[in-house]
């Protein structure tokens, strides 16, 4: 005989075992009664697998449960007991933990929508001022004065551009 | 703007029923966006949550689409006013719960609503009567592009927007229709359209959201996932499951006509009795009635003009704005009375059913 499954969320004997074809990927769960009733599995209209499956892909313990967010002191602990991050950052912390569930939880795993393109663009004229203004600071430091004066028109240049609300950069 | 003037202007919702809105009430389309570097609402501390609130409620308040909004914190409206927008579908059950830290900006026509420091910093919602899921993607669009030009939204080049569940990673947008489908209840036909659905990577939920029930036989109908496809796929591919729901729909109305015409009329009938008579009634059993009357109005059993009348009366009829009406707080069983009062002087000058149409008459 084989092992009887167990249900994916509590370890439980699991005897409500449900597949479900999303964009013609079969998901299969296997919950115990008692978790089936309460995540509503036996009402068709109020539920959604994606939860679920979300929960149950968090079980196994490959943890490597000591990393924390560096922005936010967000934890993997913290994610399976929330369903939810902690910062944007955490997505690049938990990079390793996000990526297998992506596959499951949606019809791919790259973006392809709409781009900020503006808010992006702001952030790199800033990070390019950031930068010349370090260089200019640099360049005086060392009196690199030619240096110096190209930063410095540079400098104006972006803060121009600034000025006149970004436009998408013609390159 | 207040939350009386609120209900009493005309919006989108309450006020724009046509012959284009038989089966889909309404679409709707929510963006969730997060300002960058800052935790998400259920992470941050409370001074970082009003901090970010801050932020966003002037940010938000400066674009055009809010012009003379409703702009408050949670915590300075009533249990009964959180119902109120609840039942409008302006706020969610999660937020009218929260504690502090949260808000919400309602625009004039209740079209467009923002809430703050939900589960995302923005929860950004356009409201459209009728089936015209195009044009409340092109306007979310807009507006979401407008809020841009202000805050800074964290993304990134692969997972797109960044939100605080990963499975709303992406565009981070829900699409959905409020669809009214008595004859594929009446037929059992139900469950038959969820699973297909299901499968085409959309959900069905009832008339609020997760776990609600679908009284009425309203039910809401979005897109599952969220990364990997545009927005413009997915509005596209939403739209089409719309459609043959719709074409379902009528193939079912159809079938019940031609089955028995007399048991489908006689439901009708009973509930227009019901309704003009009855001297209890529960906010769901009021729903089941009022939805026979508006599958009446949609087989020209009554005049289209009276589909209007049945959806405000859909809303009216929740326990928050029956409250609201009467100006006080009642228990469950007062409700019931308040509603039959209500529904009764309603439906004692309705126009009496007519049900001497021709069968190829309705849509």
């Amino acid at each position: 005989m084989a092992n009887p499954l167990k249900c994916d969320l509590c370890a439980k004997p699991a005897t409500v075992h449900l597949t479900q074809i999303v964009n013609n990927k079969v998901h299969k769960v296997d919950l115990c009664e008692a978790c089936a009733q309460e995540k509503g599995v036996t009402d068709p209209s109020g539920f959604s697998l994606a939860d679920l499956l979300l929960k149950a892909s968090l079980n196994p313990e490959s943890s490597a449960a000591g990393v924390r967010c560096e922005q936010c002191g967000f934890t993997q602990n913290d994610f399976k007991k929330h369903g939810r991050f902690g910062c944007p950052a955490c997505y690049d912390t938990f990079k390793g933990l996000v990526e297998p569930m992506l596959d499951n939880m949606h019809k791919g795993v790259h973006h392809t929508g709409k781009v900020p393109s503006r808010a992006l663009e702001r952030k790199s004229l800033y990070d390019r001022l950031t930068r010349l203004e370090l260089d200019l600071t640099e360049a005086i430091k060392s009196e690199r004065y030619e240096d110096a004066a190209r930063a410095r028109d540079e400098i104006n240049e972006v803060k121009q551009a600034f000025a006149s609300n970004p436009k998408p950069s013609p390159r | 703007m207040t939350i009386a003037s609120l209900i009493d202007t005309p919006s989108e919702l309450t006020d724009s029923a046509s012959s284009k809105t038989a089966i889909v009430l309404m679409t709707r389309v929510r963006l969730a966006r997060n300002l960058a570097g800052n935790p998400f609402p259920g992470w941050a501390k409370p001074a970082q949550r009003e901090q970010i609130l801050e932020t966003c409620r002037g940010a938000i308040a400066a674009t055009t689409p809010m012009k003379r909004s409703l702009n408050v914190a949670i915590s300075e409206l009533s249990e009964l006013e959180k119902q109120i927008l609840v039942e409008r579908h302006l706020i969610s059950r999660e937020l009218s719960g929260s504690k502090g830290g949260t808000g919400v900006i309602i625009s004039k026509d209740q079209a467009f609503s923002v809430m703050m420091n939900e589960e995302d910093h923005l929860r950004i919602q356009v409201l459209r009567s009728g089936f015209q899921l195009k044009k409340a993607w092109n306007a979310i669009n807009e507006f979401d592009s407008a809020l841009e030009e202000q805050l800074d939204f964290a993304f990134s080049p692969t997972l797109g927007y960044l939100t605080a569940c990963p499975t709303n990673l992406g565009t981070a947008m829900r699409a959905s229709a409020m669809m009214h489908l008595p004859a594929l209840v009446i037929s059992s036909q139900m469950e038959k359209v969820v699973r297909a659905v299901n499968q085409l990577g959309m959900v069905v939920r009832g008339l609020f959201g997760e776990g609600s029930d679908a009284s009425g036989s309203i039910f809401q109908i979005s897109n599952q996932t969220t990364l990997g496809e545009s927005e413009d796929e997915i509005i596209k591919r939403l739209g089409s499951v719309l459609q043959s729901i719709v074409e379902h729909e009528l193939n079912a109305r159809e079938k019940l006509l031609e089955a028995d015409a007399g048991k489908l009329f006689d439901k009708i009938g009973r509930a227009y009795g019901i309704l003009q008579n009855s001297h209890l009634l529960s906010s769901s059993e009021a729903m089941n009635l009022l939805s026979l009357i508006r599958l009446g109005v949609d087989l020209g059993v009554f005049p289209d003009a009276q589909r209007s009348v049945i959806d405000r009366l859909f809303i009216e009829a929740q326990p928050g704005h029956l409250q609201h009406a009467q100006k006080g707080e009642f228990d469950p069983g007062q409700r019931d009375l308040l509603r039959a009062v209500r529904l009764r002087s309603e439906f004692a000058n309705f126009v009496r059913p007519d049900f001497t149409f021709t069968i190829n008459g309705n849509n």
